[in-house]
Order: structure tokens, then C-alpha cells, then sequence
């Protein structure tokens, strides 16, 4: 076994390891934990593809900001994982059974898989050649996927309208700063002297 | 080349921009006051492109390199989308803004979920295929719990949220196995690695695939969430997604089919003629016991559903035609239904209680009408609309050779004819109660007569779309 190969096992069987804790671990923040490291053996892979900026990628921008702040919105919400974890060992062992039976019937055509005898061209034929895979992506990304680059725009565009919708409240009668009124205030207008009389009020 | 690929997907580029200067425009001006004019907009915007669509389009034209295909087929089912969901904006103006949720990002959401099913109908490319789903399924999901202060909102939007992810992640881990054997996500590259064949590869993924489908759809065994959405969402919403979404997800179906895995046909119909006799047995036997009418307009969508998929399962271009017009007819008759259910309302509120309508025909008798012909026509009688689309699809199965598929058919079919004609004896013969408000709406009533009149009307040639479909079929099947 080569170096690659072993590398290449270690690091699915730790994403598989990780994305199964994930799942059954008693802590939500455990789990995000083993998702991490589920995402860091997925970031291992896509080096042994030779794909370091993806990996890159997947390192800084999911491990980095978005699981970070996964943990800190785990932390922050009062939801009581220990009765959904109940509900969900009631489904289990179904769940369990067609997971089974799912994995059987892969297993069993794994036996007799094959791939089409113009996959490995096809798949080769659209990668530029003669540059590094950054460059590569860039060319594929702002050129042939074009569509697909604009159309995954308009998704987070959406789901950033969603998020704006659902939860975001005016409220109406609460008092807001308004820096431009308080910058134009008048100190004139604001106060007045009046000379009082003594034995006299207002 | 990137001129002449911008100039095939204008129509859906100019939605697009239209949507963000929409939102722009309301958030810097009078936002929530803007939204009925936005609405009215949006409608008015989608008829135009329907009609741009459809005077201008001609050929088959594949843009960047073939991920976005537009022929003829692409085209009906745009039209037949964009229509759509301009006539439920209509429906939804008064009602959305009796319940104070009437925001200027329903018409923008909508809007943008158009390009979205515009995209999914054109898709020549499986990450085409799942970018347009996504941006679809993304606004619905916000749609259905637009009205945030109801719980059933909510939970339906989560609902739908949790179980339309699943999906996708089914449908994706198909597109990578398709993609692992033929070594190419095109479709035009796909259907060739097949070789005459079905290798083990394809097979799994366009089950896997089939399966996200088919929970777009609401084909049963994948319909769990369609009642209780449908029940949660608000009413022009749930007319929005039993009318627009489903076309888009049917012809994105066939297309798939027919594109990609054209290959296997023998390998898709069984599985199709499997889900369609599920679907329109589920859909019309578990509607009988139904209380809600927007329950059972759900279950009597995956019966319709089930129709739908019997054409297609009956292969061949004659099958594709017969699909694409029941689905035509289809949402014309939900249109009509679903305002009917919009303009039910006792005391300014909504009412859903199917048992609301007892002797509802001696106080309203126009609306009563209306709706005794929708719902004969959703039955499937004769002298309507709903037969002919019934008629078609059944011919397609028998003529694909599946006559038993037929048999069943029609069995399902005089089951399901129970439901809808007890809401007619309900409003004909039913007990003296408090009856509902009159409509107020002068749009909704406008529509609601207009379907109906369609329903008999349409009867004298089916306003011409036989051939149109059959053109539409034709660039399907090759």
C-alpha cells in the first residue's frame, strides 16, 4: 500500500467516523466538533485529488467561519437536544433497518460496477490544462459555468431575503437613536433660562 | 458566445433584474406599502414574458455549451409556469393582506422562484437541473411560513424545509453515481455513455434521482409532507405550490427522462407506472375522510399527480403530450379551486371546514356553480374540461401498453369522483347552517368565474393546445 493509498484511508475513514458522530453524539456542541473534523479529513481528500484550493477553501471558509459560528448559535439556543435525541432513538431502528438494507443493495452492485469507457476523458476533458488548479477553477467557474456561478448567486440572494423575512420585526413604538437629529439638535431650541421669582414657581 | 448564450436566457434574466430592483425599490421607498402595487407588477411582468416566450421563441437553441436547452418543450412549460403564477399573484392581493402578511417580498420571492422553474424546465445539465430545483424549493420554503405569528405557518415552512433538504441530498448522491459512471453531469453526454445498455452505474443514480423528483411532485411513496404543508402554508401559497412548482417538477422530470436517461426507458416506466398507481390510489381514498378542504385539495393533487406520471409512464412522445396537457388543464382547474377556497370566509375570517359549505349554492349560487364545475371537472365528468385530460393520459398508458395501469385508472378515478362530489352534494342538499360571507374580492370572483367558464368552454377544442403539446412532445422525444 502505497503512502497515498493509506492517506486517502485515513482520511475517509475519519470523515465517515466524524460524520456519524455528528449525528449520535449526546453534546451539540461534540457534534459540531466531530463535524469539523469530518470536514478536515474532507479537506485532506481533496489534496489527494490535487485539488489544494478547495481544500483551502473548505478549511478556511467552512471550518473556519462557518463552523465557528455554528458553535456559537449551538451555544446561544435553548433547545433541549436531550428530547429530540429521545424522538429519535424511538425511529431508530427503523431508520436502521432500511440503512441496512440500503447499504446492502450498494454492496451487492458494488460487486459488478463499472464506468462508462469514455468516463475517464470525458471527466478529464474539461479541466484546463497548462495551469495551476486555482487558475483552472477561475477559468471554468467565470467562463463555461457562467450560468451555474450566477444562478448559485440568486440562491444566496434568496436566502438571504428569507432570512431578512422571517425574522426580522419593526417594532413601532420603541425609541431608536436617530444620529442625524441629534447631530442638527439646536442647543437654543434645547434650553431655556427663565428667571424665577423667588417664592414663585413656574 | 456569451452574447448569443445571454440572448437565450433573456427572458429569465429580465425576471431576475426585474426581482432585484423590485426589492431595492421597495426597501428604499414605501417597503410593505409597495406591495400591491409590486404584485400587480410581477403579474403583469410574467404575462408579458409568457407572451414574449411564446411569439418569439422558435428552434431549439442550447446555451453555454448545452447546460440550458430551449426548444419547444422548455417553452410551453414556461408559459404554462409564468401564466401561473401571475394568476395566483392575483388570487393572493386581498387575501394576503387581510392577514397583515402581505410584504413586498412575496411578489420578489416569487419572482424569483420563476427563474428558478424557468431554469429547472430548460436544464441540460444535472447542476442546472439542481441549481434551478434549489432556487425554487429555497423560496418555497420561505413562502410557506410566510405568515410567521401562526404556528402551523412555521411549522409547515420547517417541515418542508427538513424534508425538501433530504431530497436534495437523495437527488444529489444520484447526480454524483450518474456522474461517476458517465464521466460527464450534460445530459446530451449521459444518454450517449449508455451504449444501449443499463449499466449498474445509471441505473442507481436515476433512481436516486427519480426519488428527489418524485418528492418534488408529491408522488406517493414521497408525499408525507404535501398535506400537512398544504394545511400550514396560506391558502394562495398552497395554490401557488399545488399549480406553478408542479409543472416545473413534471416537466423537469420528463425531460430528465427522456434527456439524460433515455437510454433505460424500460428501466424508468415500471418504476414511474409503480409511483403512478400508488399516487392516484393514495391521493383519492385518503381524501374521503378529509375534514380541511385544503387537506384534501392536497391529497387530490398527488392523485392528480399520479395522472400526470401515467402519461409519462405510458412513454413516447404521445405520453409526453398527454402528461404536458393534463398538467395544463390541471392547474387550470386548481386555479379555479383554490379561489374558491380563498374567497371562503365567514365573518372576515378564513374558513377551511369542508362542512362551512352546507347549502352554501342557495346563498351564493353563482360561486356555487362555478365550483359544481370545477369540481365535476377535477372528477373527471364528462362533458368538462378534467375528462379530457383524463381521457389523454389513460389513452397514453394504453396505447404505451400498460393497460392495466389504465384499469386501475379509472377504478382510482370513480373512487376519487366520491370527494369532490361531496362537496357538491354539501352545497346543493346540505343541512340549513350559517352560511359563508359574500366574496369581496371582485378579482377573485373575476377569476373564479373565468375558470370555470374555461372548464366548458375549453371542451370545443381544448383552445388549440393539443398541438402545441404535440410540437412540445415532439422536441422532446428523438
Amino acid at each position: 500500500m502505497t503512502v497515498m493509498a493509506m492517506a486517502f484511508y485515513l482520511f475517509a475513514v475519519s470523515a465517515v467516523i466524524g460524520g456519524l458522530f455528528t449525528v449520535i453524539s449526546r453534546n451539540p456542541v461534540h457534534s459540531v466538533l466531530w463535524l469539523i473534523l469530518s470536514f478536515i479529513s474532507a479537506a485532506g481528500l481533496f489534496v489527494l485529488l490535487g485539488a489544494e484550493f478547495v481544500a483551502m477553501l473548505l478549511v478556511i471558509v467552512y471550518v473556519g467561519a462557518v463552523m465557528v459560528l455554528f458553535l456559537f448559535v449551538i451555544m446561544m439556543l435553548d433547545v433541549d437536544f436531550a428530547e429530540l435525541k429521545a424522538e429519535m432513538a424511538r425511529y431508530m431502528p427503523l431508520a436502521l433497518l432500511i440503512g441496512v438494507i440500503l447499504l446492502m443493495q450498494f454492496g451487492i452492485a458494488f460487486g459488478a460496477w463499472g464506468v462508462s469507457a469514455g468516463a475517464e476523458a470525458a471527466r478529464e476533458a474539461v479541466t484546463p490544462t497548462d495551469v495551476h488548479n486555482t487558475a483552472a477553477l477561475g477559468l471554468l467557474l467565470y467562463d463555461q459555468y457562467f450560468l451555474l456561478f450566477q444562478l448559485a448567486g440568486l440562491i444566496l440572494l434568496v436566502a438571504m431575503i428569507g432570512a431578512i423575512v422571517l425574522t426580522v420585526r419593526h417594532r413601532q413604538n420603541i425609541k431608536r437613536q436617530d444620529i442625524l437629529t441629534q447631530m442638527y439638535r439646536d442647543p437654543k431650541k434645547a434650553m431655556e433660562l427663565r428667571d424665577v421669582k423667588p417664592g414663585q414657581g413656574l | 458566445m456569451i452574447q448569443s448564450d445571454l440572448n437565450i436566457i433573456l427572458p429569465e434574466i429580465v425576471i431576475a433584474i426585474y426581482a432585484m430592483l423590485a426589492l431595492l425599490g421597495a426597501v428604499y421607498t414605501g417597503k410593505d406599502k409597495m406591495a400591491g402595487m409590486l404584485v400587480w407588477l410581477t403579474a403583469a411582468l410574467f404575462v408579458a414574458m409568457a407572451a414574449w416566450i411564446g411569439s418569439t421563441g422558435s428552434g431549439e437553441n442550447a446555451a453555454f455549451g448545452g447546460m440550458f436547452i430551449d426548444d419547444a418543450f422548455s417553452r410551453f412549460a414556461k408559459i404554462m409556469i409564468l401564466l401561473a403564477a401571475a394568476a395566483i399573484l392575483l388570487m393572493s392581493q386581498e387575501y394576503m393582506a387581510r392577514l397583515g402578511s402581505l410584504r413586498f417580498e412575496y411578489p420578489v420571492l416569487i419572482a424569483l422562484g420563476a427563474v428558478g422553474m424557468m431554469t429547472m424546465v430548460s436544464a441540460g445539465d444535472l447542476m442546472t437541473l439542481y441549481m434551478g430545483l434549489e432556487l425554487q424549493s429555497l423560496t418555497l420554503y420561505i413562502l410557506a411560513s410566510m405568515r410567521r405569528d401562526n404556528v402551523k405557518s412555521n411549522e409547515a415552512g420547517l417541515k418542508y424545509f427538513v424534508l425538501g433538504a433530504l431530497a436534495s441530498g437523495i437527488l444529489l448522491y444520484g447526480a454524483s453515481l450518474t456522474y461517476g459512471y458517465a464521466g460527464t453531469t450534460q445530459f446530451s453526454g449521459i444518454i450517449a455513455s449508455a451504449e444501449g445498455q443499463a449499466p449498474l452505474g445509471l441505473l442507481f443514480g436515476m433512481v436516486l434521482v427519480m426519488i428527489g423528483l418524485a418528492f418534488k411532485v408529491s408522488a406517493v411513496p414521497f408525499h408525507m409532507w404535501t398535506p400537512d404543508v398544504y394545511e400550514g402554508a396560506p391558502t394562495p401559497v398552497t395554490a401557488y405550490f399545488a399549480t406553478a412548482p408542479k409543472v416545473a417538477a413534471m416537466a423537469l422530470l420528463a425531460r430528465t427522462l427522456y434527456d439524460a436517461y433515455g437510454g433505460v426507458v424500460g428501466d424508468w416506466q415500471q418504476i414511474l407506472a409503480v409511483l403512478s398507481v400508488l399516487s392516484i390510489f393514495l391521493g383519492s381514498i385518503a381524501a374521503i375522510g378529509q375534514r380541511d378542504i385544503k387537506r384534501m385539495m392536497a391529497y387530490s393533487t398527488i392523485a392528480h399527480m399520479g395522472f400526470a406520471l401515467m402519461g409519462l409512464a405510458g412513454g413516447g412522445a404521445f405520453g409526453v403530450q398527454a402528461m404536458l396537457i393534463y398538467m395544463a388543464i390541471y392547474v387550470a382547474m386548481d386555479i379555479g379551486a383554490f379561489t374558491f377556497i380563498l374567497t371562503m370566509q365567514r365573518d372576515g375570517q378564513p374558513v377551511t371546514d369542508i362542512r362551512s359549505l352546507n347549502n352554501f349554492s342557495n346563498s351564493h349560487p353563482a360561486r356555487g356553480l362555478a365550483m359544481l364545475i370545477l369540481m365535476f371537472s377535477l372528477a373527471g365528468v364528462p362533458p368538462f374540461l378534467g375528462f379530457f385530460g383524463k381521457i389523454y393520459v389513460l389513452r397514453a398508458a394504453y396505447v404505451g401498453g400498460l393497460t392495466w395501469l389504465a384499469v386501475l385508472g379509472v377504478i382510482a378515478s370513480v373512487i376519487g369522483a366520491y370527494y369532490y362530489l361531496r362537496i357538491v352534494y354539501l352545497m346543493y342538499f346540505g343541512e340549513e347552517g350559517e352560511t359563508l360571507d359574500p366574496p369581496r374580492s371582485p378579482v377573485l370572483w373575476s377569476i373564479l368565474m373565468a375558470s370555470a367558464a374555461v372548464m366548458v368552454i375549453g371542451v370545443i377544442n381544448l383552445f388549440g393546445i393539443e398541438g402545441i403539446a404535440q410540437a412540445a412532445a415532439a422536441t422532446l422525444i428523438k
